[in-house]
């Protein structure tokens, strides 16, 4: 173990020389090659000039080169291996997008899909919105924030554990050790397997999800309130209108695009979800998910990559409209600048 | 915003209401998370009969215990007389109250004489010693059955902490996080600060595309990357005879996964910065390497560790990425892959689920409670002005 930790070590330092060294020794090199000596006007500015567009490529060289290998590049594989078959070899057209549509699992992955993009971002958006709101009026408020915030640091699995504990079941009669079961068991009602209840037992997941996630929403729509100018509330307070109305008419309005890039982030994480299906059921008693069904195919009786890529390509699909939004938001914003 | 609040408090909700429902919420967060750290303290036999919010009172248990056999019985008197303790030497739990038949398992108190009729007696005291006696001799070969109401303490312990990290492997996967999530948190921020300089303070041809290449790939799917990396993977490994799955080979898929969010979040933090400052320093003869070293780098260290927590945090929780670019042996399997391979094998194990639970989970919370500040401000710097 000692020996892992000095190997560990050792290696990162060695990798952050390294990314250094890159850094220092190309910029030093860059600066041999296109040297700038007194005298010589004409030849010093060309060399700055050749200096100046070599540069910036020193600079985002090592990211681009990353981007491009690890995400651009398989982007484009994976697209053009969801045509091929199961080993990637034969070329197979759209069959399997046609296995796709006909598989039992794929639909039940698409229904559940659906189920959890109606219910997560609305459920955190809301929640988050609501202890937001809360939160600014008391003086505590900040300590309250930051309880709910919590579950944002602790891992999918690690929330998984949590509720699997909170949802355990011990059969009629017993003492329940879950929490849910006991509340059930304590008020008259008969004990469940909450996780094996077909189409309910994914709120109980999605449970998992909205209690991380509401921390998330809560502290962006919490920064937006905050921005909201006095004048405006001011102004409402003096045409007679309640809390209700300043709330509903007066707030909510004015941090709609806020409400709008929450949504969509969630809405993204929803869509990745894996972690949580995987360690709550793996998908069985109908909680399969895209994530899961593409990550079971890649290994499935060897692999098949053609109906994994088909996968991916479909969450990629799902996610493609907000990714065109937010490059068009960041292009406008840039023209600012 | 303090006078608009201090109006909406005066019109809307009277303030208790609002005291007592966040205080509503915040319980209902935090009461999952307290079952799992109280769990891991718990006696594993307590933990598996009792609910984890019992832990603090005393827990009653019927047991079943056997009376010694007849053949151990002595003549006092005109009274065959069978007497020892219930409980093997070293038991310190107490009897409550006693009884013979299973109807009734708490018939009698400890201490007192219970009559069984036709003369037989039998007084079980709170220690566990009895004293079972009859006008005549005792037949049979087996002891009698009787029941017992036990009371336990609640006991706390660290035994599970224990077992999870020397037997579960807990220890080593601890240490095999850590080598995971430092350098794939380190390389990244390296990476992504000199391409963020490029792009915010310096001009070539194609910047525009980078960054709207960057923004697009923020909300591509990781599920994209997978199968072509690991196809990539092994096929280097085939050529040059090396193991695919490798430290160094998960380090550069977190780098190239946490990539795209950090060029964001460190080139809108970069722009903002005063340009007056970078063109003195220009105009004072300085490269851009030492202006970005010099100047720029220290006054972006709120942008660079609001990502390196977001990055630890996101390296660290993960799980899909693990299980792809590394191995589920010992030496390789991180603490989620651990976690979650014991779910598996120690499905009812609640001791030892909530302490490896609990191991996992201290060290993001650490570091969200340190650094919770960063967190939120780097949270508003990626979502109120992008994505």
């Amino acid at each position: 173990m000692v020996g892992q930790i000095v190997s560990a070590v050792g290696v990162m330092i060695v990798g952050v020389l390294a990314c250094i060294a890159y850094f220092w020794l190309s910029n030093k090199l860059l600066d041999m090659i296109f040297p700038v000596r007194d005298g010589d006007v004409m030849a010093a500015s060309r060399s700055l000039r050749r200096r100046a567009i070599v540069r910036p490529w020193l600079f985002v060289g090592p990211a681009l080169l990353v981007l491009v290998v690890y995400l651009v590049y398989p982007v484009i594989a994976t697209l053009i291996l969801s045509f091929y078959d199961r080993s990637g070899t034969q070329f197979v057209g759209i069959s399997n997008y046609q296995w796709a549509l006909n598989d039992r699992e794929f639909r039940q992955s698409i229904f559940n899909n659906i189920l959890w993009l109606a219910v997560v971002p609305a459920a955190c958006t809301f929640f988050g919105l609501v202890i937001a709101v809360l939160t600014d009026r008391i003086w505590w408020g900040n300590i309250a924030k930051s309880l709910v915030f919590m579950p944002m640091a602790i891992s999918f699995v690690g929330a998984s554990v949590i509720w699997k504990f909170v949802y355990d079941y011990r059969a009629e009669g017993e003492t329940q050790i879950g929490i849910l079961n006991a509340i059930v068991q304590g008020l008259g009602g008969t004990p469940q397997v909450w996780i094996a209840l077909p189409f309910w037992n994914n709120f109980f997941l999605m449970a998992i999800l909205i209690w991380i996630q509401t921390g998330f929403a809560m502290v962006i729509l919490s920064a937006a309130l905050r921005g909201i100018p006095e004048e405006t509330i001011e102004a409402a307070v003096i045409d007679g209108a309640n809390g209700w109305q300043i709330f509903w008419k007066i707030m909510v309005p004015q941090i709609w695009g806020t409400i709008a890039v929450v949504w969509t982030t969630i809405t993204i994480l929803v869509l990745k979800v894996f972690d949580i299906v995987l360690t709550m059921t793996n998908g069985q008693w109908n909680t399969i998910v895209l994530a899961n069904l593409m990550f079971d195919w890649m290994f499935r009786g060897g692999g098949d990559s053609g109906r994994s890529a088909a996968i991916a390509v479909i969450i990629m699909l799902a996610v493609t409209p907000i990714m065109v939004w937010n490059i068009r938001r960041a292009n406008r914003e840039m023209g600012g600048h | 915003m303090a006078a608009a609040v201090a109006q909406i408090r005066r019109i809307g909700l009277p303030r208790l209401i609002v005291h007592l429902s966040v205080l509503a919420i915040v319980l209902l967060w935090l009461f999952p998370t307290l079952g799992i750290f109280i769990s891991a303290l718990r006696d594993k036999d307590q933990l598996a009969v009792s609910g984890w919010w019992t832990a603090l009172s005393t827990a009653h248990r019927t047991e079943v215990a056997r009376l010694a056999d007849p053949a151990t019985q002595k003549q006092e008197g005109n009274l065959y007389v069978i007497a020892g303790n219930v409980w093997e030497a070293g038991d310190a739990r107490t009897i409550d109250s006693f009884g013979t038949r299973i109807q009734e398992p708490a018939a009698v108190k400890a201490g007192e004489t219970a009559d069984l009729g036709e003369g037989e007696t039998l007084q079980v005291n709170a220690d566990g010693s009895y004293r079972y006696a009859k006008a005549e001799a005792f037949d049979g070969s087996r002891g009698r059955r009787i029941y017992l109401t036990v009371t336990t303490p609640p006991e706390f312990t660290f035994d599970n902490y224990r077992t999870v990290l020397n037997s579960e492997g807990i220890g080593r996967a601890f240490i095999n996080s850590l080598t995971v999530a430092i350098p794939a948190t380190i390389i990244p921020i390296l990476v992504a600060a000199f391409a963020a300089y490029a792009l915010s303070w310096m001009r070539f041809a194609g910047r525009t595309l980078m960054i709207a290449m960057v923004v697009g790939l923020i909300v591509v799917p990781l599920q994209m990357s997978l199968i072509p990396l690991l196809r990539m993977y092994n096929e280097i490994g085939t050529i040059f005879g090396v193991p695919s799955k490798t430290y160094a080979g998960i380090w550069l898929a977190h780098t190239a996964f946490g990539l795209p969010l950090a060029i964001y979040l460190l080139r809108n933090y970069m722009v903002g910065l005063p340009k007056e400052i970078i063109e003195s320093a220009r105009v004072d003869g300085a490269s851009d390497f030492e202006i970005f070293v010099k100047i720029v780098l220290p006054l972006s260290f709120p942008a660079l560790a609001s990502f390196a927590i977001f990055q630890f945090l996101w390296v660290w929780n993960d799980l899909l990425v693990a299980m792809v670019f590394l191995g589920t042996t010992k030496d390789q399997i991180v603490l989620t892959g651990n976690l979650n391979a014991l779910l598996g094998s120690r499905g009812g194990n609640w001791e030892i689920l909530t302490a490896s639970a609990f191991i996992t989970i201290i060290v993001p919370l650490i570091v969200f409670f340190a650094l919770q500040r960063y967190l939120v401000r780097g949270l508003l710097a990626g979502s109120v002005k992008g994505g």
